[in-house]
Formats: C-alpha cells, sequence, structure tokens
C-alpha cells in the first residue's frame, strides 16, 4: 500500500511525469518535438529531484537507445516522441521486443496518424507495441504507472498514445502510485555481478547464449517472443462502451477523439438517436472480441479517427458485419501542422454521424 | 602441511574466454578481445564490468566472452552504455565497435557521448573494412585502399576521405583518455594492453570519456594472404592513423 497523495492541478505532460515518477520510473531520455516537449521539460526537471536521471539526446534514435541501456541495467526507463521522431525509433522499438527488455514509450502525438506504426511493429521482425490510448489526463495517469507494470510484467517495449489535448490541458488529478500486483524479479539485469563465474548475462536478440551454455538462438527465441506477443493479444486487450447496448449506430474512436464522439452520443440521445460509442482502450491488442460482440446488433458502424482511415482496418476485421462498416473521420491537420484541425469538434462529429445514419 | 609454492602456469588464454573463436586466420580482433580481457582481470573489475557489443565480425565475441553483455543495434553501443552507466555508476561499462559500427552507423553517437564526457570507455577495432560482410568500404578505409566497393582503390574524388576518429574525439572537451594503438606485433599488442588499462583506470577515477582505437588486421577483407595482415597494417592504416596517446583539447 503507497501513501496516498492529494490531488494536483498540472498539465497533462506535468501530470504523466508525476506518476511516471510515482511509478518508479528514474531515467528518460528525449529529443524536442511538440507537443511530446512538455514532458521532456518536466522530466528533465523533476527526474533529478527524484534521484533519477534525464538526458538531452542528440536524436530520437540516441534516446530510444540510452533508455534500452538503462532499461538492460534493470531501472524503470522511458522516452517519448511523436510522429516523425518516433518513426526513428522504431528499429530500437523492433529490438527491445526482441531482445525483451521493457521500456515505456510516451508518444504525445500531433494526431492521430501515428496509428499504424504504434501498433504494427514499425520495425523489422514479428512483434506488436502494446498500446494504451487514453481519452483524457486522468486517464493518462493510470495508464502511465499500467503501462511501467506491463513492460516489466512482459519484458517488453509498451506506449502511451497521447495527443496535445491530453498534452497540454491542466487538470486536477491524483498521482498517487498504484499497485498492480507482484512482478518477477529482473535477475536478467545487467549489473556486471555475474562475470566470470562461467554464466555471464547476456541480452541479445539473437539469443544465442555463451560458447559453454548455448542459448535458443534466434529461430528459437523469435518464435518465444512471437508466442508471447500472442498470449498479451490474448490477455490484454481493454475497451469501453458508452451507450451502447441498444444502440443501432455505433461509433468507433480512440483516445480524445472519443471524448468528443462521447459527448456527440449524448446530444444525440438527448435527440431520440440511438447512438452509443465504442471505445479500444488498447490499440493493440485491438479489443476485437469486444468490438465483435458490441457491434452484433448494430446496423451502422462508424469509424472516426484523424487520420485517413488506420484503426478503420482493425474495425472492419472485427466488426460482426463488416458490411455496416462507414468511414466518417479524415485527415484533420491544424494549420501549424502540430494539432488536431476543425473536425475535432462536436459540430462536426455530430453532423458526419447524422449524415452517415441518414 | 607446508604451505605449496606459488606455481607459474601458462595458459593460452585468459579465463574469461569461454572457447575459440571463429573468426578468419590472422584477424586482428580476437587479440584485441584477448588483452581487453586481461585488463579486466588485471584491474579485478570483472564482477562489475559490462560490455556493450556492435555489429561486426567481433560480434560472436559475446559467445566466447565471460562477461556481461548487452549486444546492442548497430552504431548504438555508447547511447546504451550511457544508460547503463547513468543507472549503475558501480559498473565499468565499456563498448566494442568496429569502424563500421562506430565511424560509420555510429559516429553521432560516440561523438556526442564523448563531448557529454560520459564516464565509459569506448573500443574501436579499426581494420578500415566492413569485414563481417566481405570487405567493403567504411569511413576509415585509407585512400587508395582496394575494397569489393572500391575496387581500383578508395578514390578521394569518388568516395572522399576516410574519419580519423580518434583524433575528432580527442578534440572534443568532456574527453580524458585517447589513444590508438596496433596489435600487428608483439609490441604493438602490449603498448595497446596498456593503453586499455589507462583508459579504464580513468573510467575508475571518474575521469570521463575514454577511447581507445585498436588499428586490427583483416587479411580477408583486404585480400592480402593472412601472414601478410601485419606488413599490410603497417603500410597503409598506420600510415594514415599514427599510433600513440593523442593530446586531448586543452592539455599540451
Amino acid at each position: 500500500m503507497t501513501a496516498a497523495t492529494a490531488r494536483q492541478l498540472h498539465d497533462g505532460c506535468a501530470a504523466i511525469t508525476e506518476s511516471a515518477i510515482a511509478a518508479g520510473c528514474r531515467f528518460f531520455a528525449g529529443y524536442p518535438i511538440s507537443p511530446f516537449t512538455g514532458l521532456l521539460e518536466n522530466m528533465s526537471r523533476r527526474l533529478p529531484e527524484a534521484g533519477g536521471h534525464c538526458l538531452n539526446a542528440e536524436s530520437e534514435i540516441e534516446a530510444v537507445n540510452m533508455a534500452l541501456g538503462a532499461s538492460a541495467a534493470g531501472a524503470r526507463a522511458a522516452t517519448g516522441s511523436c510522429g516523425q521522431g518516433l518513426a526513428l525509433m522504431q528499429e530500437a522499438i523492433a529490438e527491445l521486443a526482441l531482445n525483451e527488455l521493457p521500456l515505456v514509450i510516451f508518444n504525445m502525438a500531433r494526431n492521430q496518424q501515428d496509428y499504424f506504426q504504434a501498433t504494427r511493429g514499425g520495425g523489422w521482425g514479428d512483434y506488436r507495441t502494446l498500446t494504451l490510448a487514453p481519452k483524457d489526463v486522468p486517464e493518462a495517469v493510470e495508464h502511465t504507472q499500467l503501462l511501467f507494470h506491463l513492460a516489466d510484467r512482459y519484458r517488453a517495449p509498451v506506449m502511451l498514445y497521447g495527443d496535445p489535448l491530453i498534452a497540454q490541458t491542466h487538470v486536477s488529478v491524483d498521482v498517487a502510485a498504484r499497485d498492480f500486483g507482484p512482478l518477477p524479479a529482473k535477475d536478467w539485469a545487467l549489473d556486471g555481478s555475474s562475470g566470470g563465474t562461467g554464466h555471464s548475462r547476456q541480452i541479445w536478440t539473437w539469443a544465442m547464449g555463451k560458447a559453454t551454455e548455448p542459448g535458443p538462438g534466434p529461430d528459437g527465441h523469435w518464435r518465444a517472443v512471437a508466442a508471447k506477443f500472442d498470449e498479451i493479444a490474448g490477455t490484454e486487450a481493454r475497451s469501453e462502451t458508452y451507450r451502447a447496448d441498444d444502440a443501432e449506430t455505433l461509433v468507433v474512436a480512440f483516445g480524445s477523439a472519443a471524448l468528443f464522439v462521447e459527448h456527440v452520443v449524448d446530444e444525440l440521445r438527448a435527440d431520440g438517436h440511438r447512438v452509443g460509442l465504442f471505445r479500444p482502450v488498447t490499440l493493440w491488442p485491438f479489443p476485437g472480441d469486444d468490438l465483435a460482440a458490441a457491434t452484433r446488433n448494430a446496423s451502422r458502424v462508424l469509424v472516426f479517427e484523424l487520420n485517413a482511415g488506420q484503426m478503420l482496418d482493425d474495425v472492419r476485421q472485427f466488426t460482426h458485419d463488416r458490411g455496416a462498416v462507414r468511414f466518417i473521420g479524415g485527415v484533420s491537420i491544424h494549420a501549424s501542422g502540430l494539432s488536431f484541425g476543425p473536425l475535432l469538434d462536436v459540430g462536426p462529429i455530430r453532423e458526419r454521424i447524422l449524415e452517415a445514419a441518414a | 602441511m607446508t604451505e605449496a609454492a606459488p606455481r607459474l602456469v601458462a595458459r593460452d588464454r585468459p579465463d574469461l574466454i569461454l572457447g575459440d573463436h571463429g573468426l578468419c586466420p590472422g584477424c586482428g580482433e580476437p587479440l584485441a578481445l584477448r588483452i581487453l580481457l586481461e585488463v579486466l582481470e588485471e584491474l579485478d573489475i570483472v564482477r562489475r564490468s559490462v560490455g556493450v557489443v556492435g555489429h561486426g565480425c567481433y560480434g560472436s565475441f559475446v559467445q566466447i566472452m565471460d562477461v556481461e553483455v548487452l549486444q546492442c543495434l548497430h552504431g548504438r553501443a555508447p547511447s546504451c552504455a550511457t544508460g547503463i552507466k547513468r543507472v549503475r555508476p558501480g559498473t565499468v561499462v565499456f563498448t566494442m565497435q568496429g569502424d563500421g559500427d562506430m565511424v560509420n552507423e555510429g559516429l553521432q553517437e560516440v561523438l556526442h557521448t564523448a563531448a557529454r564526457g560520459e564516464n565509459v570507455t569506448c573500443v574501436l577495432l579499426n581494420n578500415g573494412v566492413f569485414g563481417d560482410t566481405g570487405g567493403h568500404q567504411t569511413a576509415t578505409t585509407v585512400v587508395g585502399q582496394r575494397t569489393k566497393t572500391s575496387l581500383d582503390g578508395r578514390d578521394p574524388e569518388t568516395h572522399g576521405y576516410p574519419i580519423p576518429l580518434a583524433e575528432l574525439v580527442a578534440s572534443l572537451a568532456g574527453v580524458c583518455y585517447v589513444a590508438r594503438g596496433a596489435v600487428s606485433s608483439a609490441g604493438g599488442v602490449a603498448r595497446t594492453k596498456r593503453m586499455l588499462r589507462s583508459a579504464f583506470e580513468h573510467q575508475l577515477a571518474g575521469d570521463g570519456f575514454g577511447l581507445v582505437e585498436i588499428l586490427t588486421m583483416c587479411p580477408t577483407g583486404w585480400f592480402v594472404p593472412a601472414g601478410s595482415g601485419p606488413q599490410y597494417l603497417t603500410s597503409s592504416l598506420e600510415a594514415a592513423y599514427p599510433l600513440g596517446e593523442l593530446p586531448l583539447r586543452g592539455q599540451p
């Protein structure tokens, strides 16, 4: 049981920082990119105060590899970026998946165009990235701590899919440490102590072991890793429905977009429309079984996301009747290029739902 | 019972080497591995050492070196070493990288890690070719050197000039020790071993970033007979990359 802390007013980046520190994060490395920059600023100020380290990396590639090293040494470590920066990190994310190192990656995205690179496993090899997509700051705080737990539990890179609204909105939140249960000891972590014993520790994507103690090698190891991701797919999918039980029209949306849709659902319900929301909380594993069940009685399944249709692929894959799926989202970027465009608003969402439901 | 007199036992390899290397005849990299491990033993730091090993022929050493190892992505070893050293400052952290790994793919990593004054020791095994792929041009291939991707010899007009990594690193503040040795002769092996020892002693003293560049033979990648490797090294690499401890920025 950990001591409760008082609720505090934070913007999303500060709240995530406090939550990460409460979860035991002691190493962070990053490279500025909006809107991730706020998280880096907070980490650089707060981690040293908490006895940790925050490094200004020379690029996203080095940021994620520094964090990989810290994780290999047993620390709870994290990094983050978005968009192009996240793309630069994909080689190392694949490496973390394949050499089985935990890491939390904060994708404080500019929009929802990172869905593919968040969920598909943007690097090489057979893995996926467990990704949680909070709809608001309080949920981001909770997800942050859950992600550190899941990363250690599965020894895998995991991701928070944030966005500019989550990064910058000020909310009163409780950042007390949460207990998700026991975890296996990190007896694999490098500290040098097993050197010279004939059984010195080795972290290696190819897992070929020592001459005296051969490992499973790439074939055996990568099969085992793939099986682990199958296990995660079967156990970690999370979703939420809102007023979906009798919905004729079910809207599927994630992150901040789902928060807007939730509001529109209330408005349309007040007008007598049987509309509901299905929200994937984990983008991978995609909650396909939940979606299949939720869409069993819906005559229309509308996908609203702020991109050209990326989650749409997953929705089509799992919807009970895929002929019922319509895309009502689209690319919508703020003139700055750094945030959502005008499509993320109650009016346009309401209009598109009504149009599709007509 | 009388105490047994200490016996000197000749060993064909250090205890930290668990098996035979699978590299080509005449390769210099196993020599570099051996003296590196001997230094860790002699300084009594084996039980706190962590090696970060990149990708090249020497990558197979992780199977025969009895030291904790993170086998990392191509070029990224100094960044990984940074993360390890920051969260476990009591460890002795070193990287083992080839010229393709450190000077091609990872030039940014090593320069920034040096400039941060990160208290780690980077070891560059420089043979001027991508040996693992069969002898292709790297950033340290010397002018005139033939490789499979510069068949008529490295021509600056086409291929540009080689990068002297040790000199670049030595120009940065934050660096406490830079030396270049060669394992092409018995004396060179002994001198290079002393350089490695100095570099690790600096790390133990917390002095900052250290680099030891070791010129190694790659007769296969140089297309010369195995026995001619040392001679070729002396006439090509060593002529372009002078041996010795380098003067550091701000120091005479």
